[in-house]
């Protein structure tokens, strides 16, 4: 197991590094100068020289990028060109209530689709599960910012059952949190349904039947056990969907969360904030995913053993 | 279980009845998909469509009402006075283009770097698949609005930052396939007879590629669609002048309260859109490759 994590977490070193090298040359491609953004159109070239010096701008790329990997790892990704405060001070701010706002749709997800998904392989093919499995495909094809604009119109606008945007108590939280989990509750309730399929043919689960017990009392301790596997699996590889969903879901309902701030940092062309709020974003991503695997493993002796 | 099993273990009716459902998924969607193009190529045309043409005396009009020139807009217009029902099937036009765009040039890249990294395994099969473990680790629309924001907005650098986010998927499928295709007899066999690396991977391992990258690509079809149209909502995809369901959904939303038609109908256009290549994706992956097989 020791051997395992060590290997995982070299992995998840190495992946991390990549992404702060991308964003490091993705960002340096910007055709304008960051030195003459933050200047603004008055300033005189001396200034803007200046500027340069002082924001390391004027040193070759490889000092630069030797540099950038010391503040990211430190967190120190330089002042907001805009608001003039740290970059990270800004990402700390609104970190929280996307992590909420994750967390909540996560289970919000869990919740309503492993019920779902045993309910469709109980009766396969059958009314209820031609039911569940139509308006999953359904929910998974439906644009989730087109979603978020149809429920504020209804729930908010019409209805005037829910506040339109930001963030003013718990009732702010309702429609976001619908519309993260909406495409996650489609994906988990097709997984829970066929790997219930899956381990249906199986000994024990004939064993468990043939003992006499009841369906549900079959699929509840027994067959949901394996069935479950895949399902972590592909949580954590949707966590990173729920992250670049949360980009889109926070601009609609105007969600202070790191994916309006990020969507802001474009539209100000604040590279400061973009690079860290990008780099926080995929490093959660990447630690989430870690966890997962190793929570995997643990599940599953077969994944530690065979590599 | 699998529609394989359930063939033998069930009548031959049964089979055949299945056959036919897999058929019937395949023909009504390619319908659909069919009658959207047909509509994005025509109805523009038919409308004299002028994205940058404004005509403020109709706009904000509900659906069904009698325009000026006698015509009916059956969707209503939007808040420079545009038929909506053009403007939709112009960013229906944009949506097919940027769809099939970036699966031509992400099916060519990965798949020839999936073909590459699989037959000649070693360094290049590490550095590829690494590279594919960190582009993996970043969720790909926020890939596509930071390589935006540095190119600019375009249908152009769309398809470009798209085609970067779904080459991976492409190698690493084609990949498997060569890494289970090389061991064949019939791979062995033409290696026996001295065929080049060249000729053993473009014209004995491809052919057996080509099925699961047409299953990918019509999978991938509706979640590039819907990435377009997220980028162009975020304000970083289609262009002012260019019109995009997205960005038709994003205008909308300034007059949710005076005008629901705007932000609604273009997204209703859409998700048919999606759902149609959703649906096809999954019959042809039951069709031709049963492995592929998703939840």
């Amino acid at each position: 197991m020791l051997g395992y994590v060590v290997r995982r977490l070299l992995l998840a070193i190495f992946v991390l590094w990549g992404v702060a090298t991308v964003v490091f040359i993705i960002v340096r491609m910007v055709p304008a100068d960051p030195a003459l953004l933050i200047a603004g159109q008055t300033a005189t070239p001396e200034q803007v020289a200046s500027l340069r010096q002082q924001m390391g701008l004027d040193r070759p790329l490889t000092a630069q990028y030797v540099q950038y990997l010391g503040q990211a790892v430190t967190g120190d990704f330089g002042n907001s060109y805009t608001h003039n405060v740290p970059a990270v001070y800004l990402i700390g701010q609104v970190l929280p209530n996307t992590a909420l706002l994750a967390v909540l749709a996560c289970t919000l997800a869990i919740v309503v689709s492993i019920p779902l998904g045993v309910l469709a392989a109980l009766q396969v093919n059958r009314i209820g599960d031609r039911l569940v499995t139509t308006v999953s495909l359904i929910i998974q094809a439906l644009p989730g910012f087109w979603i978020g604009v149809v429920m504020l119109l209804v729930f908010s606008r019409s209805l005037k059952w829910l506040p339109s945007a930001g963030l003013v108590g718990a009732q702010s939280l309702i429609l976001p949190t619908i519309v993260l989990a909406l495409p996650f509750i489609a994906i988990l309730t097709r997984l829970t349904r066929s790997g219930l399929i899956e381990v249906n043919g199986e000994g024990y689960i004939n064993t468990a039947r043939a003992k006499g017990l009841g369906e549900l009392t079959v699929v509840f301790p027994h067959a949901i056990r394996n069935a479950l596997i895949p399902i972590v699996t592909v949580i954590g590889l949707q966590f990173g969907t729920l992250l670049g969903g949360a980009v889109v879901t926070e601009t609609v309902f105007s969600f202070p969360g790191i994916g309006k701030l990020l969507v802001s940092s474009i539209q100000l062309r604040d590279y400061n904030v973009l690079q860290a709020s990008v780099l926080v974003i995929a490093a959660t991503f990447v630690i989430v995913n870690l966890l997962v695997d190793l929570l995997y493993a643990y599940i599953d002796p077969r994944v530690r053993l065979s590599k | 279980m699998s529609a394989d099993q359930a063939v033998i273990t069930i009548a031959p009716s049964h089979a055949r009845r299945l056959r036919a459902t897999v058929s019937a998924r395949i023909l009504v969607p390619l319908v659909v998909i069919g009658i959207l193009g047909i509509g994005a190529i025509v109805v523009p045309v038919l409308y004299n469509y002028d994205p940058l043409h404004a005509d403020l005396l109709v706009r904000l009009k509900p659906p069904g009402t009698a325009m000026p020139d006698g015509s009916i807009a059956i969707f209503g217009t939007d808040k420079v006075g545009s038929d909506l029902f053009a403007e939709m099937m112009a960013g229906t036009r944009v949506s097919l283009i940027v769809g099939a765009s970036t699966l031509l040039i992400a099916g060519i890249v990965g798949g020839i770097l999936g073909l590459l990294a699989g037959y000649f395994g070693g360094w290049l099969d590490t550095a590829l698949m690494r590279i594919a473990d960190i582009q993996l680790a970043f969720p790909s629309i926020l890939l596509a609005i930071l390589l935006v924001s540095v190119l600019g907005q375009g249908i152009l650098n769309v398809i470009i930052v798209l085609s970067i986010s779904n080459w991976v998927i492409f190698a690493r499928v084609i990949r498997s396939q060569v890494l289970g295709l090389k061991s064949l007899e019939y791979v062995e066999a033409a290696r026996t007879l001295g065929a080049s690396h060249f000729h053993i991977i473009f014209r004995t391992l491809l052919p057996g590629c080509i099925a699961p990258m047409l299953v990918i690509a019509s999978v991938e079809f509706g979640y590039v669609v819907l990435a377009e149209a997220a980028l162009s909502f975020l304000g970083v995809g289609a262009p002012f002048g260019t019109p995009s369901l997205g960005s038709t959904i994003s205008t909308g939303t300034q007059y949710l309260a005076s005008a629901w038609w705007i932000s609604t109908i273009p997204g209703l256009l859409l998700l048919v859109l999606v759902l149609a290549t959703g649906v096809l994706g999954d019959a042809l992956r039951d069709r031709f490759d049963p492995r592929l097989r998703s939840a």
